[in-house]
């Protein structure tokens, strides 16, 4: 019985190259798209995301004149499985890639988490970013739940004895298995604006096969946490200091995944020259929803690459 | 997990391998030490803690003592939280005492798993600030540290920068007070007072006493 294992869609291209970069001892997967001699854009995507994403996005910013080059965060996609996973982890993994390309000042895009950290790459080191594109990752407080004290305590109690539980058991846990249907209608549930045939080729670069079935690569040892002690307005709080050009798109249709920023809550930490759009029919994955609108805002922001 | 000749259990926490050290066999409700920034374990009962009628054991974080090293950090307080979880897990239900780091850790295991933290003692010790109750400038390792360890730099380099706003510090403390069913359930010895920790003081439920009240508090219990 013949299988057939690759799906394809519209637009996506596998990258054109694909490289190692060993970050503090952790292996990270790099993959680029477009000339190497051509200026480079970087790409960070989000928490429990994987480079692939890119593959409709990248391209199309490549064919307008750009290496683009994204990783796979540690424990994500194809990159190695770390001990420890945190913020300041991810930020040394994204200065080592980028380390890699160039030390030239270089436009840098993140999603959601991605964004998170490369505006704090931004802010700890401007004389490396020239145009900085942050893709719904701006949380606000709008995103937190608006309830008593009391009732914060139970929450975050039963959240903390939630996540222990989980500690005691990382060790050995595997994902579960299933076939690409099932495993993209699983990712549906957080992308429910995209179409069955882009599920399943996300499934097919995000996922592998294994005997009992496909898995998403991410290491099962991660798991999204609803604590700690980060607020909301400290990622605010980089924004009006940034020196370089910056973009914001936010995905204003509300999803489990989004923070349902909307563009009045960063406007008035905006560095001046600063542009933001709010995508009014789009949720919080908006280069995966709509990569050529998106790639066209970015574009039109970055000017020629030459 | 296995015990070896020298009274130290393995326990594993995900991937890492954490060494808690048995200082001394006796019956009834363990002491856990939970040691400071950069220290380890002491290899005997403190004087200070001699007092406490029961057990006592001694927890080296991740990448401290003779604990396992990540490569690569990602140091956190939530996981070494998740240390000594792992730890309860081997000795059930205990008190723990803290020392700096080991304090603000200790404070938020009582608040995460009140049901088996019976009284946490948050004494004087290394990394007892942390970074302050708000980011600084964002600065970033530009290089690996290849330092030899224990402890692991990684583990000083970003334990002494982490975030400890009070209000989060105190939403631990009034877990710890409310779900816990003890009268006292946080004990303050420590004379520095880092903000997190000048707010947690002031909280009900917390007593501010001295080490050996501390002991004799939670001892009768």
């Amino acid at each position: 019985m013949t299988v057939i294992e690759a799906v394809s869609y519209p637009g996506a291209l596998a990258p054109d190259r694909t490289r190692s970069v060993v970050s503090h001892g952790i292996r990270l997967a790099v993959h680029e798209w477009g000339e190497m001699e051509a200026p480079p854009v970087a790409l960070a995507h989000g928490g429990f995301d994987f480079a692939r994403t890119f593959d409709v996005f990248a391209p199309m910013l490549a064919e307008a004149g750009w290496r683009v080059v994204a990783w796979d965060q540690r424990g994500h996609g194809d990159s190695e499985r770390a001990a420890l996973y945190s913020w300041e982890a991810d930020l040394r993994d994204a200065v080592a890639v980028v380390d890699s390309v160039t030390r030239d000042p270089l436009p840098i895009v993140g999603h959601s988490k991605g964004g998170g950290i490369t505006v704090q790459f931004a802010a700890a080191l401007p004389h490396r970013v020239s145009h900085l594109v942050n893709l719904d990752g701006l949380p606000s407080r709008r995103s937190m739940p608006d309830v008593s004290d009391h009732e914060r305590t139970k929450l975050m109690a039963g959240e903390l004895g939630t996540w222990l539980d989980f500690r005691r058991s990382a060790l050995g846990r595997s994902r579960k298995p299933g076939t690409i249907d099932e495993l993209a209608e699983r990712r549906g549930r957080m992308n429910p604006r995209l179409s069955r045939e882009w599920l399943l080729y996300l499934v097919t670069v995000g996922g592998r096969k294994d005997p009992d079935g496909w898995r998403w690569k991410i290491d099962p040892a991660l798991r999204m946490g609803g604590f700690g002690p980060w607020r909301a307005q400290w990622a605010m709080a980089r924004l009006p200091g940034l020196s370089m050009p910056l973009l914001a798109v936010l995905g204003l249709q509300p999803e489990a995944m989004g923070s349902g920023t909307q563009p009045i809550d960063i406007e008035p930490n905006l560095p001046p020259g600063a542009r933001v759009v709010g995508l009014e029919d789009t949720g919080h994955f908006v280069h995966i929803e709509q990569p050529r609108r998106v790639a066209d805002l970015v574009l039109d922001f970055l000017g020629s690459p030459r | 997990m296995s015990v070896s000749g020298d009274a130290t259990v393995r326990v594993r926490h995900s991937q890492i391998e954490l060494a808690l050290h048995r200082l001394r066999d006796a019956d009834g409700r363990p002491l856990l030490h939970l040691h400071g920034l950069g220290e380890r374990s002491p290899v005997a009962v403190p004087d200070h803690l001699a007092a406490w009628p029961g057990p006592v054991w001694a927890l080296d974080f991740t990448g401290h003592g003779v604990s396992g090293m990540p490569v690569g950090g990602g140091y956190f307080c939530e996981l070494l939280m998740a240390d000594v979880d792992a730890a309860l897990a081997h000795l059930g239900a205990a008190t723990l005492y803290g020392r700096g780091l080991g304090a603000y850790v200790a404070l938020l295991t009582a608040g995460a798993r009140p049901e088996l933290v019976r009284g946490a003692i948050l004494d004087d010790g290394p990394g007892l600030r942390g970074g302050g109750t708000e980011p600084t400038t964002p600065y970033v390792l530009p290089e690996p540290l290849d330092t030899p360890g224990p402890p692991d730099p990684y583990a000083l380099f970003e334990l002494s920068h982490d975030v400890r706003p009070a209000d989060y510090a105190t939403t631990y403390a009034r877990q710890a007070a409310t779900l816990s069913g003890l009268d006292v359930a946080l004990a303050v010895s420590a004379r520095v007072r880092p903000p997190w920790l000048a707010a947690v003081a002031a909280e009900p439920g917390v007593r501010e006493v001295d080490r050996a009240g501390a002991v004799a508090l939670f001892a009768v219990s």
